[in-house]
């Protein structure tokens, strides 16, 4: 056979060297579950390399200076005009180089789509329940690659040195300006003295093609090596537990799939950037700092700080000679510390609330996290609001809607949308349990209709198959120790982390964020004997609270 | 009759019914309403008679506004006196003169008057004070005129209202600066000179007829310049692109993540 | 602390210290077969994977169990399928080839030829990589024979033993190493990083110079000279006399200069008499023309959009609206500080000149403006 003779050959070389066929075995026989979200973290992996790839080749010709030059290229327009070379060689790669244009389209589109498919990835993760234990450093991990990547993009799109990116040059140097007792001076050294001075581009020009990209092979290295290690989640079902991995080996199948989806990944990206135009930098001419065009807006991944700095009232403070800028800093670090940091903080924050300390592989449907699912829409939705105020002048001009008014709705909603949210999406979740407790209770109606000897009219039902009651089966969150429960008569003496003011927050909160319609399969006549979010005790170890122990639950449904 | 009536039972009679009723009613509006050219001779008037045409138009047209002497009526149409030809020009040859209803900002429509009827008119205000005349040929030709200079003005004072080529941007309260690409050269000419609405004025000891030409011939330029990069979406910038990567990438790749890790051959619940 | 370690399945060989490093120990029975082909990934460690595969070796080797099916079960739906597959195969091919062809055919050197070369370059490009994708996902779901498999977990924490052993070599080397029980050592030795630790971060500070006063002051000084942009010519009140007229202004001598500009830039609004009033300075204007600074004071933006009508400077990144005619005063919007005026008078031939530079910074606030 030829594969052993291609094993023979080259394999054995390696393997006399390296010792390869145990590991390459093992490799080779792993388990990937199969769901369509699972390869939303893979779009961004992929547009990550399609980044490297098409940014190596656009290296080759850019030339990151601000000195400025007489333009002689081929876009006629600017014959004769002075413009920075960063600037002149963006037109000469778009102009005069053959796949020039295609190369940077291809780029500014992967661009866009890696942190669309970061969100995107960070949503799933978020609404299954991803991140918990024992996959939290991994989700800080992926949030550090968030953040990278919005920095990277700034970077990367300022680099021509064109209009608006300049203009958005510009806000970021206002912004890091306000900043109270060190603006200026950060300011200064980033920018080598006054705005906009000569060093800027071929600083952001090593941060963008060598440190950040550096940063994130070896971050997806390890968030890669992390999710290989401890293995994949998967999402609830037949056969599956907290203890396996049921699905499909790596070779061949995991490797085909994911190479076609590599193949798709290109093709979407090339396919984008021959029928649809962007960054256009020869309409928007060289930068000068005394110009600016009406609509100007950054990226679509700094909408929201865009957002953020047009809804703010002008409030600053002035005191002893000394400006606290409220009406720029505040926009330009507070939505975003609290997106990050509320991201980064929440495996931590509800794992002390539930008490929840036993290590998770099946998946949470969203409807059975019902407190977590409605805050991380609220969340989306502050985003979103903000977002969409990034582009109030363009809204303004194409809805026909004052802009003053947009920027006054948006002030308000900012607040008052995210509250809705959470309510409405909480109470959605909650109805979608009850719909689940149904099925397994009532099952699946079969059309077929029976009189009964009373003259009543029933329609038959069929329980649901094994595999849609193992897909709704889940665990009931946990009972937190010391919350109050029937039949114990009061609670004597709290355990550690339930006393005082802040345990009392704990149960008050616990309440909150495990309220849900129990649904085990049981046969109960569908709630739990204390209600909605009671808790059977016979069954369930409860939870650690505080005292640093640690318990896995015994108790699996399916295992 | 009795065909129709038997088929009045159909599944398509009540949208029949529906669209005979619209047709209808579009027909009788468009019929009342009329649309631009009145009938008129195109041979040309000597200049008095000219502005007593003018004179007529605008007392049927212009003067429920704009007072029966141009003079203005406060809270309806501003004072005509010394406006200028051009004005005139600029706005009946764009539509938005006559206006048909109260706005923030009047808005481009298709024209009422023809031309020989806008020059009259135009004359017949230039009587009454004065002010920037329509534009010669010659003094918004594209001949000689420098697309790179004039991206360089329009950049520096047009650009902030009109957007980079020119696509139009948000105002105050409701007004907005147009888009520019349906105006004539003359057009632009004119509205640089006189400034309509909230508009500045660029006269032309400001911005000299030169170099209106040349911006003219960057707006001009750039609006026909093909996209190289495909559709333009709009070139609004990055609003219309982010769109494009949510709904069009990321919806595409979901698409095709559904497809290749879909359970397929049995139905599954 | 009882032993929590879940995963363990009947039949394991339990923990081995002498095992090599990267032996899996799991159940060799899992779960039962299902109807379709369904079996378990069992783990033996490698001897007796060994011994299997060498047995069946030795009598008949269509014998060995497989894990992996060798065929899909309708072999006349894969030949189709695999007849599909080959030709999205070889039409990505030949667009790959067409790219290739295209990069020649193809020139540039003018917004119509690239307009044609993206188009062809891209359009192969994406037929030829959309084609593999299609093909590949097709061979997947059509020709390999469907699968399920389960593997166990292993436990992600370490045995207690493994534990132990490990925090023994630790404590062993840790008492080896001195560096516990010295503790003259240790702390001499983070002493002697921390200036090291603290050097890149003082070799920054070349990056660039400090702030000083630079920031309160523009190039603007008496006697200079405004010259209307793009043209550069200096400016009579005479000329630019049309009510509702403005424009952008820049020094004499830094027309070019980004750095200047950035701070310099100006607009010159002509108001209809009578319209100008407080705060606006009347002294620093010349005959109802008002210069205010371009530079918008929320984060520096050129805030030049101007609506003669309202008499509204309106900048265009964040909607900060200032009042012209009353010294550019804040209406609306994030910017907290009036547009600075420059003052202005007019020189010995007639031009618009600056009586000085702005009496206050101009731009963005910052923490030391006062």
């Amino acid at each position: 056979m030829t594969t052993n003779r291609a094993l023979g050959g080259v394999g054995g070389y390696l393997d006399d060297r390296f010792r390869g066929a145990q590991g390459f075995r093992t490799f080779f026989r792993k388990i990937f579950p199969d769901h369509w979200t699972f390869l939303l973290g893979e779009i961004a992996l992929y547009s990550f390399i399609i980044l490297l790839l098409t940014g190596t080749f656009l290296a080759l010709f850019f030339k990151p200076s601000m000195t400025e030059i007489i333009y002689h290229g081929s876009y006629l327009k600017f014959d004769g005009q002075r413009m920075s070379e960063a600037y002149a060689s963006t037109l000469n790669i778009s102009f005069d180089v053959r796949g020039g244009l295609l190369m940077r389209q291809i780029h500014h589109w992967a661009a866009d789509l890696f942190v669309a498919a970061i969100m995107a990835h960070m949503l799933r993760i978020f609404f299954t329940g991803a991140y918990r234990k024992p996959r939290e450093l991994n989700w800080l991990i992926g949030i550090v690659l968030f953040t990278l990547s919005l920095l990277e993009g700034l970077f990367g799109y300022s680099l021509p040195d064109d209009l608006l990116s300049g203009a958005g040059l510009r806000i970021t140097q206002g912004v890091l300006q306000s900043v109270p007792i060190v603006g200026t001076y950060l300011s200064f050294f980033l920018f080598g003295g006054e705005y906009p001075g000569t060093d800027i581009i071929p600083r952001m020009y090593i941060l963008h093609v060598l440190l950040i990209p550096g940063l994130f092979m070896a971050l997806i290295g390890a968030h890669l090596f992390i999710m290989f290690h401890q293995k994949h989640t998967q999402m609830p079902g037949k056969g599956r537990t907290e203890k396996n991995v049921v699905g499909a080996p790596m070779y061949p199948y995991f490797m085909a799939k994911t190479g076609a989806f590599f193949f798709f990944t290109f093709a979407a990206l090339a396919l984008a950037s021959t029928l649809a135009q962007i960054n256009p930098i020869w309409v928007y001419g060289p930068y000068n700092p005394i110009a600016i065009s009406a609509g100007s807006q950054p990226d679509f991944y700094m909408g929201f700080l865009e957002g953020s700095l047009r809804i703010m009232p002008a409030w600053q403070w002035v005191v002893f000679g000394h400006t606290f800028a409220f009406n720029v800093f505040i926009p330009g670090l507070v939505p975003l510390g609290l997106v990050m940091t509320g991201a980064a903080f929440w495996p931590f924050i509800e794992q002390w609330i539930t008490g929840d300390k036993r290590e998770h592989h099946v998946n949470d449907r969203p409807r059975n996290a019902p407190t977590r699912t409605a805050l991380g829409l609220a969340m989306v939705s502050f985003y979103g609001v903000l977002w969409l105020e990034g582009a109030n002048d363009v809204l303004a001009q194409h809805f026909d809607v004052p802009l003053y008014t947009i920027t006054w709705i948006a002030r308000f909603a900012v607040f008052i949308v995210p509250i809705v949210t959470y309510i409405v999406t909480k109470r959605i979740c909650l109805g979608l349990q009850r719909k689940d407790l149904h099925l397994l209770e009532h099952g699946v109606e079969t059309g077929i209709i029976r009189q009964l000897p009373s003259g009543e009219f029933i329609e038959e039902t069929r329980p649901a198959s094994e595999e849609v009651r193992a897909k709704i089966a889940r665990p009931e969150p946990l009972a937190l120790a010391g919350a109050k429960a029937e039949g114990e008569g009061e609670a004597d003496v709290p355990p550690p982390g339930m006393r005082g003011g802040l345990g009392r927050v704990k149960a008050r909160l616990n309440k909150v964020v495990t309220e849900s319609i129990p649904v085990n399969g049981h046969g109960t006549n569908g709630h739990g004997p204390n209600g909605p979010g009671g808790h059977d005790e016979d069954e369930h170890a409860h939870a650690a609270v505080g005292s640093g122990g640690q318990e896995s639950g015994t108790d699996q449904p399916g295992a | 009759m009795t065909s129709i009536t038997a088929r009045r039972r159909h599944p398509a009679a009540g949208y029949a019914v529906v669209t005979l009723g619209l047709l209808l009613a579009g027909l009788s509006y468009a019929a009342i309403t009329g649309s631009g050219a009145a009938s008129a001779s195109s041979h040309s008037l000597t200049q008095q008679a000219q502005i007593a045409q003018g004179k007529a138009i605008f007392n049927q047209e212009c003067s429920s506004c704009h007072g029966l002497f141009g003079q203005g009526v406060t809270g309806s149409g501003p004072s005509l006196i010394g406006v200028g030809s051009a004005a005139v020009d600029f706005q009946v040859s764009t539509g938005r003169m006559p206006a048909k209803e109260p706005a923030a900002e009047m808005p481009r429509k298709p024209l009422e008057l023809n031309t020989a009827q806008i020059r009259a008119l135009a004359a017949y205000i230039e009587s009454l004070g004065g002010g920037p005349a329509i534009p010669t040929s010659a003094q918004v030709s594209q001949t000689g005129a420098s697309p790179g200079f004039g991206q360089q003005l329009f950049v520096a004072d047009c650009a902030q209202c009109h957007n980079f080529v020119g696509a139009g941007g948000a105002l105050t309260y409701g007004k907005y600066a147009p888009p520019l690409t349906k105006s004539t050269p003359t057009q632009i000419y004119e509205a640089m000179l006189t400034g309509p609405e909230a508009m500045p004025v660029f006269n032309n000891t400001t911005i000299t007829p030169q170099e209106k030409r040349d911006v003219i011939a960057y707006i001009v330029q750039t609006r026909s310049e093909p996209n190289p990069g495909g559709f333009s979406l709009g070139r609004v910038g990055p609003v219309t692109e982010g769109l494009v990567a949510f709904i069009g990438l990321l919806l595409f790749m979901v698409f095709a993540a559904l497809w290749i890790t879909a359970k397929h051959g049995k139905a599954h619940e | 602390m009882s032993d929590s370690t879940p995963g363990r399945g009947p039949g394991d060989s339990g923990q081995h210290g002498d095992l090599p490093a990267g032996a899996e120990t799991g159940s060799t029975n899992g779960e039962e077969a299902q109807a379709s082909p369904h079996r378990v990934i069992g783990t033996p460690p490698p001897a007796q994977a060994r011994s299997m595969l060498g047995a069946a070796a030795v009598n008949v080797p269509a014998e060995r169990e497989r894990e992996l099916p060798a065929d899909p079960p309708d072999l006349a739906s894969a030949k189709r399928a695999e007849r599909i597959v080959a030709a999205l195969f070889m039409l990505s091919m030949l667009a790959g080839l067409g790219f290739l062809a295209s990069y020649f055919i193809f020139g540039v050197h003018s917004v119509r030829n690239v307009l044609h070369s993206n188009l062809a370059l891209g359009g192969t490009m994406a037929l030829a990589f959309l084609c593999l994708g299609i093909g590949a996902t097709i061979w997947v779901r059509r020709l390999m024979p469907d699968v399920e498999l389960t593997e166990q977990r292993k436990p992600l924490r370490s045995t207690p033993q493994d534990r132990a052993a490990f925090a023994e070599t630790f404590e062993e080397g840790a008492d080896a190493s001195q560096f516990v029980k010295r503790p003259l050592l240790r702390r001499t030795l983070i002493a002697a990083t921390v200036p090291v630790a603290v050097a890149p971060i003082v070799l920054l500070r070349d990056l660039g110079p400090l702030p000083g006063k630079s920031l309160e002051h523009t190039v603007w000084r008496k006697g200079l000279r405004l010259l209307n942009y793009g043209v550069n010519t200096p400016i009579r009140p005479g000329d630019f006399s049309s009510p509702g007229g403005m424009i952008t202004v820049v020094p004499d001598g830094y027309q070019d200069d980004f750095n200047a500009l950035a701070k310099a830039a100006v607009i010159i609004i002509k108001m209809p008499p009578g319209v100008l009033q407080a705060p606006t300075v009347m002294n620093w204007t010349v005959d109802n023309i008002v210069a205010y600074s371009k530079i918008c004071t929320h984060v520096g933006c050129p805030a030049a959009l101007y609506e003669q009508t309202t008499h509204h400077i309106l900048c265009p990144c964040h909607q900060s609206t200032f009042d012209a005619a009353r010294g550019a005063k804040v209406i609306f919007g994030p910017a907290t500080r009036a547009l600075p005026q420059l003052p202005m008078t007019v020189d010995a031939d007639g031009y618009l000149v600056a009586q000085s530079d702005f009496t206050e910074p101009v731009g963005p606030s910052y923490w030391e403006r006062g």
